[in-house]
């Protein structure tokens, strides 16, 4: 049982990585084949290196993710707030208006953000596309930081406001430090879906402003270069290191609190 | 600063510029004409389409099941193991997640083409070659294999949070695995369950770019309807619009029908989202 | 520890890739761009201006390993940043434009499409003293039919719609005409347009129809000869196809003549096939009402007069250049390949794509997404069937819901 679990799991991770293996495999190969591998070469990595529009569009890609990012934490973080003290039914109504952006297809999110720009006469470029993008990612830092609200006990702001703290002391030293967790992911989690975002971002961007995700959808209509199997080698190496390094980060994390836990003990 | 509701105000403003008039602009594109007057003619005309509209859920729900399928083992090996090798295994899970969504959809272009990667291998193995892209077939395993995550990390999440006492009681008052895992340990993830397959289904019915790449432009789909009207071939914002707004439709229906397997509503509210 | 030992693979890998970059950089030939008069192009320097231009795709050199990049040439020498986006048909160039939210300043639609936008409003006329190499367009490609008194456009290049083909997959001569994509025996090996004017203007002419026609008949009848078509088509494709060509996927498909010369530089598997009724075409430069920098934009198109530019952009995207000067800095191969450069007496009866009226470019829209979308017809009653199907799932497990609540 023990040696099946193990290969089944062993499958599933093949299957989810061959692609990724072919991408990188096909990124050295010296013709311009995607399934004929005929010579070991850098050259489409140079290639890329000096493609404008994509390196443009990498900019691009973070500042966006960044502003709409931080902008959505802060809005979404006091939202959290504030509707933490509204009634029962105020609340369901504005949780589940939050909710539609999440659950709704992308499309829809993309087609109704350019046509609300149409509308309003709004031209296509970084604005509009920040501000969809943090259309959709204020919900998400919402329903990241509600929890941790719900969970803080609530005396221990009271019991800062009796012992002479102002309403603003008392946020910054005693609310936020017990919602940071939540805000963190929260911006996290949207850092990250901007980045990734593709169908918004092709609805409401303009010629200035193209994200990567739109300049790689448009590379792969055309005539294909090896260059997207570089920019695919470089991202994973990027999304790995960012993931070990978070994952060290844990483990020893962790075996400080073990630590910890084994020595001393008498401040719990 | 508890008792206070300002500070969700500038948000509101927000929330009802950018969510609420963005979908009630769908609506009114949806059920009004060229000219701007009211007409059902739209909506009407999206019956014309019905077959994309079934074609679309049924290849999203084979691949809702696939994916449930798959998946539900892997959760399940994974949420056993230590807690070492769990992280791991939970890194390796998301590390594809990660990488572009378009880039994971073009590689399967490689492989799957008549003369990609698996037919050369047949052909050199001596078998003859299978038509294996732009096949309906191609787009339902484009989709499993860009959501696959979205299934496993829901369902691993609520298995690892699983009372392994119960599981014991169940063992010690005499029941079989088979029993055990059907009657105890299956209904316990149906919060899991419910929130991977929404994470499956809803992207699934709405692609476009899996059935483009995959599926050679000819096996449509709503989202490549939709996008076609819009940004594509023929520009038709109030039939795109009429057909945004059926699809939304079909959603809410969906989400209505998965929150009767929600007893708690309370579950959205603790865990945070797994997004 | 096994993340240490990633971590030095990963670091190797990094210092591998800078050290070849440079090492490389050293060997780039260069082929430069010399202009007539520099001093016209040192207008806007220092102005920070930019233009959205607006393309199709794979239709400018921009080889920057070894060839020239003619969008950074045009950035190098005026100081304007070209903000470079690109489409891959007219329908979708026109939906971008209509959809309004974007101002480009310089588009390139094709002939019937051009017709279409003066009819609607959406170019501006041209200012020709700002383009004085206008002059270096053949007089045949000036005062065409969509544009009679060539107010609103200058000719990028010209081509004709006919069949590549890979000799390894079909013999030469079973290609004699339209008729062989609906030849049973190439079933799932051929590619069709993905756009409808093109996929139309093939099946009204294998009806001996003509592509201009509005007769609405004749029209539903192409549509259903499309929709015959649909079960042997491999794929529908507009830039797509230079992979799937290249790499031997498909035997056959129609495409134009500029791109079928690239293809066929890069796979010798490829040949060209013109049959006697195609139709001809010509893209041209054209600038929205809506432009932002209209000097700027009579700038690039300009600088795309040159014949040095326009040789350039011929040699690497393989179409045929309406400028003698630019032909005459062509290879003599080139000059005699007869799928770039067509006999004349070919060219003469060939007809380009005329403007249709409103009506019928709906009807052609309407039809066209019938077809893509396939078995249309049936389903009206199957949806109201499926949703009634949803309803009573939905109030099933809702009864036994509460059910099982009560008997908690």
């Amino acid at each position: 049982m023990k040696f099946l679990s193990k290969f089944y799991v062993g499958l599933i991770y093949f299957f989810l990585y061959i692609p990724i293996a072919v991408l990188i495999f096909f990124s050295f190969n010296q013709s311009k084949s995607r399934t004929l591998f005929t010579g070991f070469t850098m050259k489409w990595y140079e290639k890329l290196f000096t493609n404008d529009i994509i390196i443009n569009s990498v900019i691009n890609t973070l500042i966006v993710a960044l502003i709409a990012g931080v902008i959505a934490t802060v809005l979404g973080t006091m939202a959290a707030i504030g509707i933490s003290a509204f009634n029962r039914k105020m609340k369901e109504l504005v949780m589940n208006v939050s909710y539609l952006p999440i659950i709704n297809p992308d499309i829809i999110t993309g087609v109704s953000l350019m046509l609300l720009f149409l509308f309003l006469r709004v031209e296509l470029g970084y604005t509009t596309l920040i501000l969809a993008h943090i259309a959709f990612n204020v919900p998400i830092v919402i329903f990241n930081v509600l929890p941790k609200i719900g969970q803080m006990d609530k005396n221990v702001y009271n019991a800062a406001l009796d012992l002479g703290c102002n309403r603003r002391q008392a946020f910054f030293k005693v609310m936020l430090p017990e919602i940071m967790p939540g805000v963190m992911a929260g911006f996290l989690l949207s850092v990250t879906y901007s980045f990734d975002d593709f169908v918004v971002s092709y609805f409401t961007s303009g010629p200035t402003s193209q994200v990567l995700s739109v300049v790689i959808y448009s590379m792969t209509r055309l005539k294909v270069s090896p260059e997207i199997n570089a920019l695919s080698t470089i991202m994973f190496a990027v999304v790995l290191i960012i993931l070990l390094s978070v994952n060290v980060f844990e483990i020893r994390k962790e075996k400080r609190l073990m630590q910890r836990r084994r020595g001393g003990g008498s401040w719990l | 600063m508890l008792k206070s509701k300002y500070p969700a105000f500038p948000y509101l403003l927000f929330m009802v510029i950018f969510i609420v008039v963005p979908l009630g602009m769908v609506a009114y594109f949806a059920f009004t004409n060229l000219n701007g007057e009211f007409s059902t003619a739209n909506i009407v005309e999206v019956a014309d389409y019905a077959s994309v509209i079934i074609r679309s859920l049924w290849m999203a729900f084979v691949a809702t099941v696939i994916s449930l399928l798959l998946g539900y083992p892997f959760a399940y090996f994974m949420a056993r193991r230590t807690t070492h090798v769990r992280r791991t295994m939970l890194m390796l899970i998301t590390l594809p997640m990660w990488m572009n969504f378009l880039l994971r959809t073009y590689a399967w272009m490689t492989i799957l083409e008549n003369n990609g990667l698996i037919n050369r291998l047949l052909k050199l193995l001596g078998f003859g070659t299978l038509q294996l892209i732009n096949t309906q077939g191609a787009v339902v395993l484009g989709m499993v294999y860009d959501y696959l995550p979205f299934m496993i990390i829901p369902l691993y999440t609520v298995l690892i949070k699983m009372d392994v006492s119960v599981i014991q009681a169940a063992q010690d008052l005499g029941g079989n695995p088979f029993h055990v895992f059907t009657r105890v340990i299956l209904p316990l993830s149906v919060p899991g369950i419910t929130t991977g397959v929404t994470m499956v289904f809803v992207p699934a019915v709405s692609t476009f770019i899996i059935s483009r790449m995959l599926g050679g432009g000819s096996e449509l789909m709503i989202g490549d309807l939709i996008e076609m009207q819009f940004l594509g071939n023929t520009y038709n914002p109030n039939l795109g619009g009429a057909i945004a707004f059926v699809l939304m439709v079909i959603i809410l229906f969906c989400m209505s029908v998965m929150n009767q397997f929600d007893s708690d509503k309370e579950e959205a509210e603790e865990g945070g989202v797994v997004l | 520890m096994a993340v240490k030992k990633i971590f030095a693979v990963l670091l190797a890998l990094l210092t591998l890739v800078l050290s070849s970059f440079t090492a490389a950089s050293a060997e780039e030939e260069t082929y430069t761009i010399h202009v007539e008069d520099e001093s016209y192009y040192q207008k806007f320097q220092g102005q920070n201006i930019e233009i959205n231009v607006y393309n199709w795709g794979e239709y400018i050199a921009n080889d920057a390993l070894g060839f020239v990049d003619v969008n950074q040439e045009f950035e190098k020498l005026t100081g304007i940043k070209v903000n470079y986006t690109m489409f891959s048909s007219n329908e979708e160039l026109y939906a971008k434009m209509c959809s309004g939210g974007t101002s480009y300043d310089v588009i390139i639609p094709s002939d019937y499409m051009i017709g279409r936008m003066i009819g609607e409003g959406m170019l501006q006329k041209l200012d020709f003293s700002n383009i004085p190499n206008y002059k270096y367009i053949d007089e045949e490609y000036k005062n065409k039919n969509y544009d009679p008194e060539n107010e609103y456009s200058v000719p990028y290049f010209w081509g004709v719609v006919g069949i590549i083909y890979n000799k390894t997959m079909i013999d030469a001569s079973e290609i004699t005409g339209w008729d062989i994509f609906w030849d049973e025996k190439y079933a799932d090996n051929m590619l069709m347009f993905a756009n409808s004017r093109d996929a139309f203007a093939i099946s009204l002419l294998d009806l001996g129809y003509s592509f201009n026609t509005t007769d609405e008949g004749e029209l539903r009848e192409a549509a259903a000869h499309l929709s015959e078509q649909k079960p042997l088509v491999q794929a529908y494709v507009m830039d797509e196809i230079y992979d799937k060509m290249e790499g031997g996927e498909a035997a056959f498909a129609p495409y134009y003549n500029g791109d079928a010369i690239s293809m066929m530089s890069e796979c010798d598997d490829l040949d060209f096939y013109i049959p006697e009724n195609t139709s001809i075409f010509v893209d041209a430069f054209c600038i929205p009402e809506e432009a932002k920098n209209k000097e700027a934009a009579e700038m690039y198109i300009n600088f795309m007069c040159e014949p040095e530019v326009g040789a350039a952009n011929s040699i690497y995207v393989g179409y045929s250049t309406p400028m003698t000067a630019a032909w005459n800095l062509l290879d003599e191969d080139i000059h005699n390949n007869k799928a770039a450069y067509p006999d004349p007496e070919l060219l003469e009866k060939l007809d380009s794509f005329a403007t249709l009226p409103r009506e019928t470019n709906g009807l052609v829209d309407q039809l066209w997404t019938e077809i893509i979308a396939s078995d249309v017809g049936s389903g009206g009653w199957l949806l109201i069937l499926l949703l009634g199907l949803l309803i009573g799932i939905s109030i099933a497990v809702n009864r036994v819901h509460k059910s099982k609540k009560s008997k908690q």
